[in-house]
């Protein structure tokens, strides 16, 4: 029996992936703000982070009448739950998106203290991360967002590399510190993108196995059953 | 009363929402109850309501046996008419006319504010001449339009599909969750504009009232529907405004949203949080 109550959870669900995309593309545009200097696109990335904000407070109002008006049960509960937890994590991809474009919008005052090959990698592949978790939760496949997770740690260890790099040039020139911290905080937002997108995986794991995996210190690739 | 229902139009929420947050604002009054009181011999059931219900929404009226929410739905279609000792004070207008006036025809008021009750109740007929027998009486004789309507109501009361050929089978044959869609479909077939449900589900298992729920979000399209449900989770499933009553008097009214989540009035939270006595 087809219910009126799928037409909303299909509305809450096309309200994440639209979402999603803001996110997505928010990351984009600040790093194509550093790479390409471009001080206006970093602006815009700041400017658009309240279009993220409303996505979350409206994923939640809505979230919360369904849960208040529908008592869901089931895969209907988890559904609900889980969009309310992955819309926060989006939220904060924005923020990140924004942090990220304010250091571009310094380290564009200045010439450039390196070509930035690891950033654009380290955003490539957070970003790839959040659209295969995003995927996982569209088409149903919790076991492609259990691949998502072992990824984190190649971006983590990216981060911690370009940390050294940076420090090595500070030591070297103690007067590139200004970009050199700036870059360091621009790394550690795409690690912490890496996480969000993690985060997203683990949560999509939940809604479709019923399983938390969250915190466990191995998260096992497949179900153990 | 404490929440007048000026105060209904002014409730804007959210843009984002499905279908269960309609704007109960942007839908215009069909019914409007003004300082209604009722008594039953020196018993007073009802105490100055006032209660403006809107056109093709769903509206729920809740509270605790014997608070006056079956009997103020009652009025709406003057079935108190029927019991010694009433009296009643107030107006009830439909569509701006009062129901209670001297030149009213009830048969034709009940005819445009259909009614569907807690216990199913099907003529001892086929289940074709339930629908059917009404729209004689109506006036329709021709077989083809009476096959027509037939069919067309029980499409929408969503029991074609399970009744469709057996037609001229007992209409008491069919499931308890059959019978009360049977007369639903009936109760449409003579197109009411307001269907009236007192209890419709209580009856009945929890797959037949879901069924019945579903069934009322898709008439809702159609009709303006009033229902008193002892069930709170019903009431937060399928309307879009509720009203609290409570000892004869509307405590609270307000979309369904705002009484489930957030309600003004101490003792409507303290009901539907079941802290109520």
């Amino acid at each position: 029996m087809q219910r009126h109550f799928d037409q909303e959870l299909a509305i809450l669900k096309e309200k994440l992936l639209t979402m999603a995309s803001h996110a997505e593309g928010s990351v984009t545009k600040a790093i194509r703000a550093l790479v390409e200097r471009d001080d206006s696109l970093a602006r815009e990335v700041k400017e658009h982070d309240s279009i993220l904000d409303q996505f979350e407070i409206e994923i939640d109002e809505f979230a919360i009448s369904l849960l208040a008006l529908k008592a869901p049960l089931a895969t209907d509960l988890r559904l609900i739950t889980t969009a309310m937890r992955i819309s926060h994590d989006l939220e904060r991809v924005g923020d990140e998106a924004t942090t990220i474009s304010r250091r571009a919008l310094e380290l564009n005052q200045e010439p450039q203290l390196k070509p930035y090959v690891d950033i654009p990698r380290m955003a490539e592949m957070g970003l790839s991360m959040l659209h295969d978790a995003i995927d996982a939760f569209v088409n149903k496949d919790s076991a492609k967002a259990r691949a998502v997770i072992p990824r984190d740690k190649d971006v983590d260890a990216l981060n911690k590399q370009l940390h050294r790099e940076l420090v090595s040039f500070v030591i070297e020139d103690p007067t590139t510190i200004t970009r050199a911290l700036n870059l360091m905080v621009i790394s550690k937002s795409l690690e912490r993108i890496a996480d969000h997108a993690t985060n997203v995986a683990e949560e999509v794991v939940y809604l479709y196995e019923g399983r938390d995996i969250r915190h466990s210190k191995a998260a096992p690739a497949e179900p153990s059953h | 009363m404490l929440l007048m229902q000026e105060q209904i139009g002014n409730i804007e929420r959210s843009t984002f929402r499905g279908d269960s947050t309609v704007v109960p604002s942007a839908s215009p009054r069909i019914i409007e109850v003004v300082g209604l009181s009722l008594h039953y011999g020196a018993a007073k059931a009802l105490k100055n309501i006032s209660v403006s219900i809107r056109e093709k929404l769903v509206t729920a009226f809740i509270g605790p046996s014997g608070c006056g929410k079956s009997t103020l739905l009652r009025c709406l279609n003057r079935m108190n008419d029927l019991i010694d000792n009433v009296r009643i004070d107030g107006t009830v207008k439909i569509d701006g006319h009062d129901i209670y006036s001297v030149d009213v025809d009830v048969i034709e008021l009940r005819k445009r504010v259909g009614m569907v009750f807690q216990k199913s109740n099907p003529f001892p007929k086929s289940i074709y001449e339930n629908i059917a027998y009404a729209l004689r009486l109506h006036g329709i004789k021709r077989k083809t339009e009476l096959d027509e309507i037939v069919e067309k109501s029980l499409h929408q009361a969503a029991l074609w599909d399970e009744v469709k050929d057996r037609l001229h089978a007992s209409g008491l044959s069919l499931s308890g969750g059959q019978q009360q869609r049977l007369c639903i479909a009936r109760a449409i077939a003579i197109q009411p504009e307001i269907i009236l449900m007192d209890e419709p589900a209580s009856a009945l298992d929890p797959i037949a009232t879901a069924k019945i729920e579903e069934l009322i979000l898709d008439l809702k399209k159609d009709f303006t529907i009033v229902i008193v449900t002892h069930n709170m989770q019903q009431a937060a499933r399928i309307s879009d405004q509720t009203a609290f009553f409570y000892l004869g008097e509307l405590i609270e009214f307000d979309t369904t949203l705002k009484i489930f989540t957030n309600p003004s009035v101490k003792q409507t939270e303290d009901y539907v949080t079941g802290r109520f006595g």
